[in-house]
């Protein structure tokens, strides 16, 4: 048995690219003049000869055009050596029992050269010069390695053998509850993670003294998952009872009566029209699209996972919701993502970061990486996306992972039989992301970073993709009954789901392990990533594991659906757990709240300072606001074309640049029918009012679908409420509120909501100066609408088109400022609390408005109008080019437009459509008319020709708009004061300059 | 005849459908194949007449990308695939796929341990999404007849193109084999020539590429965007034919109507070949 190790470094005049970015990203930690060198390695156990691992570093491990393999046998003097004087040797391996993809296919391929490797580990070495031992140990803990899941060593490697796991002794454990006091109960639910409140405790209690034992371990951690926040909703779905300026209601379930609610009503008036096919049941929502495919849609949360590791939580997180997908109905084929991430500023001074977080240029990166990798080797193009900055998700940051699916008509809909097998198909068990579903509902503390690591999973893309592909297979030739995702909580909560309504029996010692050394418990609540649980009629059970066994994917039957009404847990033939499922399902205390609201609109409209203002500035600012910049850096890493379906890309224009509103594609690809996906989140309206806030949020989601050419009245959307600590009254009221108004814009735009997922409690402590101190997120309530576009050939892009084209806005500007991107660049006094958001972007200075302002407010009926119009003249031809006004108002808009489409534009702002909010007699009219963030609202880009049927049409359709300028051919963006005179005069590639160089990484 | 295509699938190919849908709009009949049952039949290869490796993450590019595929290819199906080339018949790999055909000595017969050509990690150090230009540079490769310049996206990590050494590089030159290269701007045909021999290669190592970034997207020798072995039958390229061809995938055709996808010509290329 030898333990080999090969290193892989570049070979002369190549560049050493690894070295390089560790260079660039020790920036970030404050670490520069120092010298790093990196190379690749591996470590390969096993009866293997010199030769053959000779052979081995030359034609498998090293791609010797362009790298060198260093060779030896761990230890040796050799693989320490480095031309950098003065070095000192950092090593990063995984930790034993983490997940490493690379080496798994390493060890396959090594097979087949016939040659007998036992064990493969991937490492990475780093040589460093100029830097002291104290910083050292900096650049290896806070940027080499994530303490989380890798190790570091200093110095040579000295090891001996590759860890496999020690051997498993089976011993029974049973958890003493039914004479404890209420105290000890918590302190025991806090010692073992299961993070369940005082009432759950004793209804648990409560059931085990009348079963008349003690819980085992099993079955404690069972009920904990599946009665976890994470898992059951139990606040949304939970009683409370809600003051605000109205009164008080009492709901008895707030999503049922709020956003289900809305969904029901708009399908009961739709009638025999309804389109919706499955909503609010399965792993995600499905809507009709053709005659003969539905589609699927689901957008989760990866925020804790993605707090302590972003590269692995992110990654998981979107292996996660693609099996979400993948598990609707019978098996949805994944076909875009959509990702959504905010984050504390990227240049925030480490300095100024509180203890226990990652830095947020390092957390971005890291999401971003994650999300690329596992996007882009699933083949699942992603499409569409924003990134919110804000410096309260500095211990928060939120990660959004949607995925839309396509299912045939007849199979969006599953049954588990009893006498079914359960089969768990694809990745192996670890230990990885044991008490993720519990760890995931409590709050993060600086200790986190320490003690959560088992709660961080690693995806393996390429496992899932190949339970993917057989799983459809399977789907098609109907060889299982039901399908479900081994999400958060692992197979407890896949199977208990399963068998909710029919009991099932488990023999975990049946499941593949990748290691030795699992308890029982672990089997059952382990999170490994990839792998999916189907129930299959015992017939068909040869048929599924041959075509499983044909592409190389592990199938194990585990079990057997039985009616029961039990869950009955075995590990070699002893019972180890039996819960009734009833009470697993039903048993938990409905959760019983209190919630509060006073909406800041009540009296602080922002203020105004100073009446001097330089509107070019302004625009420029805004433009270089990281919410606004361009997210290009980002896009360009994420694979948005595969699939073949790309319609509207998510960067448009004559340089392929521009921000497009949404994305386009035809998911089927011999049929012009389209879909597009879009989202809407302003989470700083929210710090005004939350109902606004979501009102806005579904407009924007919504007019951003219909501005790229979707039909109004075929809109689905999604709910992912991102919240405080929920347990205080106000912080609760502020999501009922946002919720009451999720219930009145879905009704009366008739956009039904068809699936959400919510994460609370997301609050950061730490103790500075010895006084405890927690920063909350602020609400975040992201919307995500999936449209559908009836001819792709009539959709439209952002970019203007054509010089001497007429511009038109649509929809009303109102005197709505507050919240809004001007107040953020620091031009209003209610941005003081959040000025440092504006980061990135250049600081404005002096206040303008003479008189009060609000935050912008949806008028629904108009809205409604607006879009069908809108809508209407596209699918007539009428429009050139379409965008809509968001952050940055009008101003914003036709800068974007202009800039995307390589012309100019004139836009008169005495003819912009306003409503009677808007005092024409204020000095700071024009500033209202430029920045102002009014919903509803759309920049459009009209032929002369097409003027008087464009006009025409939205007259009959009782839609505000005005003839406010032309596309212009001398490529600068003006603005003429209400008052005459040029107001604006920028030439369109200073604005692009101002609007890319933030975030141009 | 209606040529009948082996769409090569392994785990972590994931450009397979629309690859198909691709020769099938040319005229083709395709059909999609998992590597293990040609590895375990190897002669389902004689029942078509071109095979197709498509883009992907084949093995999740572990190692380096197209190298575990690689080594199978070279391992397993070595012969199948020399009778299947000799038989005058077409090889194609797009991105992934070409990357395994440089890595398995399909497209330049090489030993194992002694590689002629590879395709590694992008300048940038990333994997990118962007459209190129392309200018066809010889007349040598079936798949590019009549075919002067396409405007295809890229969508790689690794796909920047370096040659053993400087003589390698000249001799694929001067045999015409360096086929397709990323280009500046949009080539107008009416400048457009045949060029056997790059005035480039005279520049000194590390400088071999004067198509700057991002037109050039991963720092290329010669910016190679594709070559052809020998015969002119097989052939690979880094961007994707497969995902330009409608017109509404152009990104710009909302601004010009383009009435086709610059990437159906190449299909119909190989389709014609068999006529």
């Amino acid at each position: 048995m030898t333990l080999w190790e090969v290193d892989i470094h570049p070979v002369e005049g190549q560049p050493d690219l690894l070295g390089r970015s560790v260079a660039a990203e020790a920036a970030d930690l404050g670490l520069d003049n120092f010298v790093v060198q990196a190379a690749r390695g591996f470590l390969v156990q096993g009866e293997i000869s010199s030769s053959q691992i000779h052979r081995l570093s030359r034609e498998l491990l090293a791609d010797l055009i362009v790298e060198c393999p260093v060779v030896g046998q761990v230890g040796e003097r050799l693989l320490a050596e480095s031309a950098l004087a003065n070095a000192s040797l950092i090593h990063v391996l995984p930790k034993p029992g983490v997940t490493d993809p690379v080496a798994a296919s390493t060890r396959a391929a090594i097979r087949d050269f016939e040659i007998p490797a036992e064990a493969v580990v991937t490492l990475r070495k780093y040589w460093v010069s100029g830097l002291s031992a104290e910083q050292i140990n900096l650049l290896a803990t806070k940027l080499l390695a994530n303490d989380s899941i890798e190790q570091v060593v200093i110095g040579p490697l000295t090891m001996e053998r590759i860890h496999l796991g020690s051997p498993y002794e089976f011993e029974l454990s049973t958890v003493p509850i039914r004479n404890l006091s209420g105290d000890e109960l918590l302190a025991l639910s806090k010692a073992r993670t299961l993070s369940l409140t005082l009432p759950e405790l004793e209804t648990i209690q409560r059931h085990f003294r009348e079963l008349v034992r003690e819980p085992t371990d099993i079955e404690l951690e069972t009920i904990a998952q599946t009665w976890s926040e994470h898992c059951s909703h139990k606040t949304l779905t939970g009683r409370v009872t809600y003051t605000d300026e109205n009164g008080t209601r009492h709901f008895g379930n707030l999503l049922k009566e709020t956003i289900f609610a809305a969904t029901q009503k708009i399908r009961q008036d739709l009638g025999s029209d309804d389109w919706c096919v499955s909503v609010f049941r399965d792993n995600a929502g499905v809507v009709r699209f053709d005659d003969t495919h539905h589609v699927a849609f689901k957008v989760e949360t990866h925020n804790r996972p993605s707090a302590i590791e972003p590269y692995g939580g992110a990654n998981t997180g979107v292996g996660g919701v693609i099996r979400d997908t993948l598990g609707t109905g019978l098996g949805a084929k994944p076909i875009c993502n959509t990702d959504v991430f905010c984050f504390a500023p990227p240049d925030t001074p480490a300095s100024e970061l509180p203890p226990g977080v990652l830095h947020p240029r390092r957390v971005m990166r890291g999401v971003v990486s994650g999300v690329r990798d596992y996007g882009n080797r699933m083949g699942i193009p992603t499409v569409n996306g924003a990134i919110y900055f804000d410096p309260r998700y500095v211990g928060n940051p939120l990660v959004f992972c949607g995925d839309v699916g396509l299912i045939p008509h007849d199979k969006a809909f599953k049954e588990t039989k009893p006498g079914d097998l359960i089969v768990a198909i694809g990745g192996r068990t670890g230990r990885d992301g044991i008490h993720g579903a519990t760890f995931s509902s409590a709050e993060l503390t600086h200790e986190s970073e320490k003690v959560s690591g088992g709660a961080v999973q690693i995806g393996n893309a390429i496992a899932e993709k190949m339970v993917l592909d057989v799983l459809l297979a399977a789907r098609d030739e109907g060889l299982y009954t039901a399908v479900t995702d081994c999400g958060a909580g692992g197979f407890s909560s896949a199977v208990g789901e399963m068998g909710a309504e029919i009991g099932a029996e488990v023999w975990l010692e049946r499941a593949p392990l990748k290691y030795e050394g699992l308890s029982y418990t672990e089997i059952w609540i382990s999170e490994a990533q990839g792998r999916m649980v189907v129930s299959v009629p015992e017939a068909k059970w040869p048929r599924l594991e041959a075509l499983c066994r044909g592409e190389n994917v592990e199938a194990v039957v585990i079990g057997r659906f039985v009616p029961t009404g039990k869950l009955l847990l075995q590990y070699h033939g002893t019972t180890v757990g039996q819960l009734d499922m009833h009470f697993l399902h039903e048993g938990r205390p409905k959760v019983q709240r209190q919630a509060t609201y006073k909406p800041s609109t009540e009296n602080p409209k922002s203020e105004i300072r100073n009446p001097k203002l330089d509107p070019s500035a302004v625009l420029l600012g805004i433009l270089g606001s990281l919410n606004v910049a361009s997210k290009e850096w980002v896009i360009r890493q994420y694979d948005h074309e595969v699939q073949g379906g790309s319609v509207i890309k998510p960067l448009v224009g004559v340089a392929n640049d521009g921000p497009s509103d949404a994305a386009v594609l035809r998911p089927v690809l011999s049929s012009r029918r389209g879909l597009a996906i879009a989202c809407g989140m302003n989470p700083r309206y929210g710090d005004w009012d939350t109902y606004h806030m979501a009102a806005c949020a579904i407009d924007e989601a919504v007019r951003n679908c219909v501005a790229v050419g979707a039909d109004p009245a075929r809109i689905a959307i999604l709910d992912n409420f991102c919240w405080g600590y929920t347990d205080r009254p106000e912080t609760l009221g502020a999501l009922v509120r946002a919720a009451l108004a999720c219930y009145d814009l879905a009704v009366a735009l008739g956009t039904p909501f068809i699936s959400g997922k919510d994460s609370l409690n997301n609050e950061f402590s730490y103790v500075a100066d010895g006084e405890r101190r927690t920063i909350q997120i602020p609400h975040t309530l992201l919307i995500s609408a999936l449209g559908q576009v009836p001819d792709v050939g009539r959709c439209v892009t952002m970019d203007f088109k054509s010089a001497g084209n007429l511009i038109y806005q649509v929809g009303w500007t109102k005197n709505e400022l507050s919240g809004s991107h001007l107040e953020l660049v620091g031009c209003l006094s209610g941005s003081e609390m959040h000025r440092d958001a504006a980061r990135g972007g250049e600081k404005v200075h002096g206040a303008t408005l003479m008189h009060p302002t609000s935050v912008p407010q949806v008028d629904a009926a108009v809205a409604k109008r607006t879009f069908t119009a809108l809508h209407t003249a596209m699918s007539a031809g009428l429009v050139r080019a379409c965008h809509d006004p968001s952050e940055g108002g009008l101003a914003v808009a036709v800068a974007e437009m202009a800039f995307a489409g390589g012309w100019g534009a004139k836009i008169r702002l005495a003819d912009t459509p306003r409503d009677g909010s808007v005092d024409p007699r204020e000095a700071d009219l024009d500033t209202v008319l430029l920045f102002a963030e009014s919903a509803s609202r759309f920049v459009v880009e009209v032929m002369p020709a097409n003027r008087s049927a464009f006009e025409h049409l939205l007259q009959t359709h009782e839609v505000p708009h005005a003839h406010v300028g032309e596309v212009a051919v001398h490529g600068r963006v003006q603005f003429v004061a209400s008052a005459g005179g040029l107001l604006i005069d920028l030439p369109i590639e200073q604005l692009k300059e101002a609007w890319q160089k933030p975030l141009r990484w | 005849m209606q040529p009948r295509v082996l769409i090569l699938r392994a785990p972590g190919t994931n450009c397979d459908r629309e690859t198909a849908f691709a020769f099938e709009t040319a005229g083709a009949r395709a059909a999609t194949v998992h590597l293990n049952r040609l590895l375990e039949k190897p002669s389902l290869a004689a029942d078509y007449q071109i095979l197709c490796i498509p883009g992907g993450f084949s093995y999740g590019d572990d190692i380096c990308a197209g190298r575990i595929f690689g080594n199978q290819m070279r391992h397993h199906l070595r012969d199948t695939l020399h009778q299947f080339k000799n038989a005058g018949k077409l090889i194609l790999g797009i991105c992934n796929g070409f990357q395994i055909l440089i890595k398995s000595g399909v497209l330049l017969p090489d030993r194992a341990d002694e590689p002629i050509a590879t395709l590694t990690l992008n300048d940038s150090g990333k994997f990118e999404d962007r459209w190129v230009h392309l200018r066809v540079a010889s007349p040598k490769c079936v798949f590019l007849a009549g075919i002067e310049r396409m405007y295809l996206p890229v969508a790689h990590a690794e796909g920047k193109f370096v040659a053993r050494d400087t003589t390698t590089l000249a001799k694929l030159d001067q045999e015409g084999q360096l086929v397709l290269r990323y280009a500046v701007g949009e080539v107008q045909s009416s400048t457009f020539k045949v060029q056997s021999s790059d005035p480039t290669l005279n520049l000194e190592p590390g400088t071999w590429n004067s198509v700057p970034y991002p037109a050039c997207p991963n720092g290329a020798q010669l910016a190679v965007a594709g070559l052809c072995d020998e015969t002119g039958r097989v052939f690979g390229l880094m961007p994707h034919p497969e995902r330009h061809i409608d017109p509404t995938q152009h990104p710009h055709w909302t601004r010009e109507q383009p009435t086709r996808g610059d990437g159906v010509a190449l299909f119909e290329n190989a389709v014609r070949f068999f006529a």
